[in-house]
C-alpha cells in the first residue's frame, strides 16, 4: 500500500480523500492555499504544506509547487481530485517523471480522452455507439462543412476538440449560420484551450444524461459499477444526480457496460473513469469520457456498496480490483444534491462565514462536505460546499429521505440553493423521474 | 490548569506520533508541539477567550511537514523574507561552501540570501530589502511551503 500521498485538491473531495487514506492507513499530505488553512481536511492531515497564494493558478493549478510539496513531504503518489489538474496529462506526466504515482489514468490515456476527437474515434473502435458526426476537425472550406451537416442533419453542434464539459459549443439549427458558428467556435476555442480544432456532430435536442462508472487495474481487469442520471442541469452543471437511472432496463445496463469494460481493456485504462452519454430514443450516444474520480461517485457507492475511493488508492499501489463484475449488484435507488454557497434563485456566489452548519442525519442520509460552524467559504473557488446523498429501497423511498434531510439541514450565515433542491424535489415532473436535460432549465424559466 | 495534567499531557505526546496537541478548557488553553531543534516537546501556555481563538494561536505557525519550524511566540519585528515557493531550503550554494549570510552580516536588495530548491532546480532567495540579517528562521536541509518566513532583516 501506498505510504504517504499528496492530495492536490481542496474542499470535500480533499476530504473525501483524506478519510479514504486513513482508512488504508496512508498518510496524508494536504497541500493548500494561503485562503484554505482552515479548510476541514488541512486541519485533520497529518501534514499540511501551503503551496501558494489564494490564486487557483498559483496554488492548486500550480504543477511545480504540488510537485515540491511531494518531494519535501516524501510522499510517493499524488491524488488530483476532479477539477483543476485531473485531466491534465501534461501533469499526469511531470509527476511521473519526478517519480511519483499519478492516481489515476496513464497520460497518454488522459491525453487521448482529452481530445474530443480522438476520444470519439478510440470508442468507436472500441464499440461504442457514438453521436454522428465528422470524423475529423473541421476545415475552412464551407462546401466541405455544409455536405458534412447536410449528412447529419440539423440541428447540428460545432463541439471544440480541446473543450468538454459543456464548454465551447455553439448549435446550429439552418445552413445559413453554419459558417459563422464554425468560425466563432474556432476562435473561441482557440483563445479558451489553446487548440481551436473543432467538429461537428448531431445535436440531440431532448436528450438524457446518463454515465457509466468504471473502475480498471493494472493487471487487465476492469468493471463496471452501473449508470447514474446526471440530467437535472443548469448551465451545463450538475445539480441533481441519481443512481440508476430511471427507466433503464438490466439488461441494457449489461450491455453497454460490458462495451465499456471492454473499451477500458483496449485503451489500457487504468482507474477510476466515467463514460459519458446522451440517451434518446431509447439509443446511447457517447460524448465524452472523464479521466478521474466525479463529484456524483457517491451515488453509484451507495446502491453497489463499493468505495471507489479507496479502490483509486489500491488500484495505484498495484494492487489487483478487489470485486469481479458479478459481485457488482445494485440494490435500491440513491440521489445526490449538490449544495453550493449561491443565492438560490440568483445563483450570485455567496461566499462569507458559516455562522450555523447543522447536518441531516438518519438512515440512508451520507453528507459530503467539508464545512463546519465558523467556517469561511473562499470566494476565490467554485461555490460547491459539499454533497447530501440520500439512498433508499426504492426512488420514492430516497426522495423521500432527501425531503427529510434537506429539510433538516440547516447553513447560515450564507445563501445556499438548499431551497432550490427542496423545490425540485417536490416537483411533480421531477418525481416522475427520467426527466431530460432541459428540465431544469425550463422549470426555472431560463 | 494544573501541573500534573501538562506533565500528562507531555507524556501522551512522547509515547506518541503527536506533533502538536492543543486543549482548551473553559478560559486557558495549552499547546504542546515537538521542535526540531529539542527532543522533549515545547510547552506554551496562554489564558485565551473562549471558544476556539486556537486560529489566534497557529496564526504563525502553518503546520509544517516534519521536521517543524522552531515555534516562535514573540511577533517578529522588522522585515521577514518569506519563502516564495514550496522546496528545501539551503543556506550555502553547495554542500561544504560558505554560507550565502549570517546572523549580524549586512545585506543590499538583490543579494542571494538562500536558495531554495524544488524539482532539482536551484532558486536563489534574493533580499528584497537593504539591512541587517536578525534571525534565521529556518535550519539548513529543512523543507519550506509557500510564505514561510525565512530572515528577519532590520
Amino acid at each position: 500500500m501506498l505510504d504517504k500521498i499528496v492530495i492536490a485538491n481542496r474542499g470535500e473531495i480533499a476530504l473525501r480523500i483524506l478519510r479514504a487514506c486513513r482508512e488504508l492507513g496512508i498518510h496524508a499530505v494536504a497541500v493548500h492555499s494561503e485562503a484554505d488553512r482552515e479548510l476541514k481536511h488541512v486541519r485533520l492531515a497529518d501534514e499540511s504544506v501551503c503551496i501558494g497564494p489564494a490564486s487557483s493558478q498559483d496554488s492548486y493549478l500550480n504543477m511545480p509547487a504540488l510537485i515540491s510539496a511531494a518531494e519535501v513531504t516524501d510522499s510517493v503518489a499524488i491524488h488530483p481530485g476532479y477539477g483543476f489538474l485531473s485531466e491534465n496529462a501534461d501533469f499526469a506526466e511531470k509527476v511521473n517523471q519526478s517519480g511519483f504515482i499519478f492516481i489515476g489514468p496513464r497520460p497518454e490515456t488522459i491525453r487521448m480522452m482529452g481530445d474530443k476527437i480522438s476520444a470519439k474515434k478510440a470508442m468507436q473502435r472500441a464499440g461504442i455507439p457514438c453521436v454522428p458526426g465528422s470524423e475529423e476537425p473541421l476545415g475552412d472550406d464551407l462546401n466541405e462543412n455544409a455536405r458534412r451537416a447536410r449528412e447529419i442533419g440539423y440541428p447540428i453542434i460545432i463541439k471544440a476538440a480541446g473543450g468538454g464539459g459543456g464548454r465551447g459549443m455553439r448549435v446550429v439549427h439552418t445552413e445559413a449560420a453554419l459558417h459563422n458558428a464554425v468560425t466563432l467556435t474556432k476562435s473561441e476555442a482557440g483563445a479558451a484551450f489553446g487548440n481551436d480544432s473543432v467538429y461537428m456532430e448531431k445535436f440531440l435536442e431532448n436528450p438524457r444524461h446518463i454515465e457509466f462508472q468504471v473502475l480498471a487495474d493494472a493487471h487487465g481487469n476492469a468493471i463496471h459499477l452501473g449508470e447514474r442520471d446526471c440530467s437535472t442541469q443548469r448551465r451545463h452543471q450538475k445539480v441533481i444526480e441519481e443512481a440508476p437511472a430511471p427507466g433503464i432496463t438490466e439488461q441494457q445496463r449489461r450491455d453497454l457496460g460490458d462495451r465499456c469494460v471492454n473499451a477500458c481493456l483496449e485503451i489500457g485504462y487504468l482507474g477510476a473513469g466515467t463514460f459519458e452519454f446522451l440517451y434518446e430514443n431509447d439509443e446511447f450516444y457517447f460524448i465524452e469520457m472523464n479521466t478521474r474520480v466525479q463529484v456524483e461517485h457517491p451515488v453509484t457507492e451507495m446502491i453497489t456498496g463499493f468505495d471507489i475511493v479507496k479502490e483509486q488508492l489500491r488500484i495505484a499501489a498495484g494492487e489487483p480490483l478487489s470485486i469481479n463484475q458479478e459481485d457488482v449488484l445494485i440494490r435500491g435507488h440513491a440521489i445526490e444534491c449538490r449544495l453550493n454557497a449561491e443565492d438560490a434563485k440568483t445563483f450570485m456566489p455567496s461566499p462569507g462565514r458559516i455562522e450555523r452548519f447543522h447536518m441531516p442525519g438518519g438512515p440512508g442520509i451520507r453528507v459530503e462536505t467539508h464545512i463546519y460552524s465558523g467556517y469561511t467559504v473562499p470566494p476565490y473557488y467554485d461555490s460547491m460546499i459539499g454533497k447530501l446523498i440520500a439512498h433508499g429501497e426504492n426512488r420514492a423511498s430516497a426522495m423521500a429521505r432527501m425531503r427529510t434531510a434537506l429539510s433538516e439541514m440547516v447553513i447560515e450565515g450564507i445563501n445556499t440553493n438548499i431551497s432550490l433542491h427542496r423545490e425540485i424535489l417536490s416537483d411533480s415532473a421531477f418525481i416522475g423521474g427520467a426527466q431530460n436535460i432541459h428540465y431544469l432549465e425550463k422549470k426555472l424559466g431560463l | 490548569m494544573d501541573i500534573r495534567k501538562i506533565k500528562k499531557l507531555i507524556d501522551l505526546i512522547e509515547d506518541s506520533d503527536i506533533m502538536e496537541l492543543e486543549i482548551t478548557e473553559g478560559e486557558e488553553s495549552v499547546r504542546i508541539s515537538r521542535s526540531s531543534t529539542t527532543t522533549a516537546p515545547v510547552v506554551y501556555s496562554t489564558p485565551t477567550p473562549v471558544p476556539a481563538s486556537s486560529t489566534q494561536a497557529v496564526g504563525e505557525q502553518p503546520a509544517v511537514p516534519v521536521p517543524a519550524p522552531s515555534p516562535e511566540e514573540e511577533p517578529l519585528s522588522g522585515h521577514i523574507v518569506r519563502a516564495p515557493m514550496v522546496g528545501t531550503f539551503y543556506r550555502a550554494p553547495s554542500p561544504g561552501s560558505k554560507e550565502f549570510v549570517e546572523v549580524g552580516q549586512r545585506v543590499a536588495a538583490g543579494d542571494t540570501l538562500c536558495i531554495i530548491e524544488a524539482m532539482k532546480i536551484l532558486n536563489q532567495i534574493e533580499a528584497d530589502v537593504d539591512g541587517v540579517i536578525a534571525k534565521i528562521l529556518v535550519d539548513n536541509a529543512q523543507p519550506v511551503e509557500y510564505n514561510q518566513p525565512l530572515f528577519l532583516i532590520e
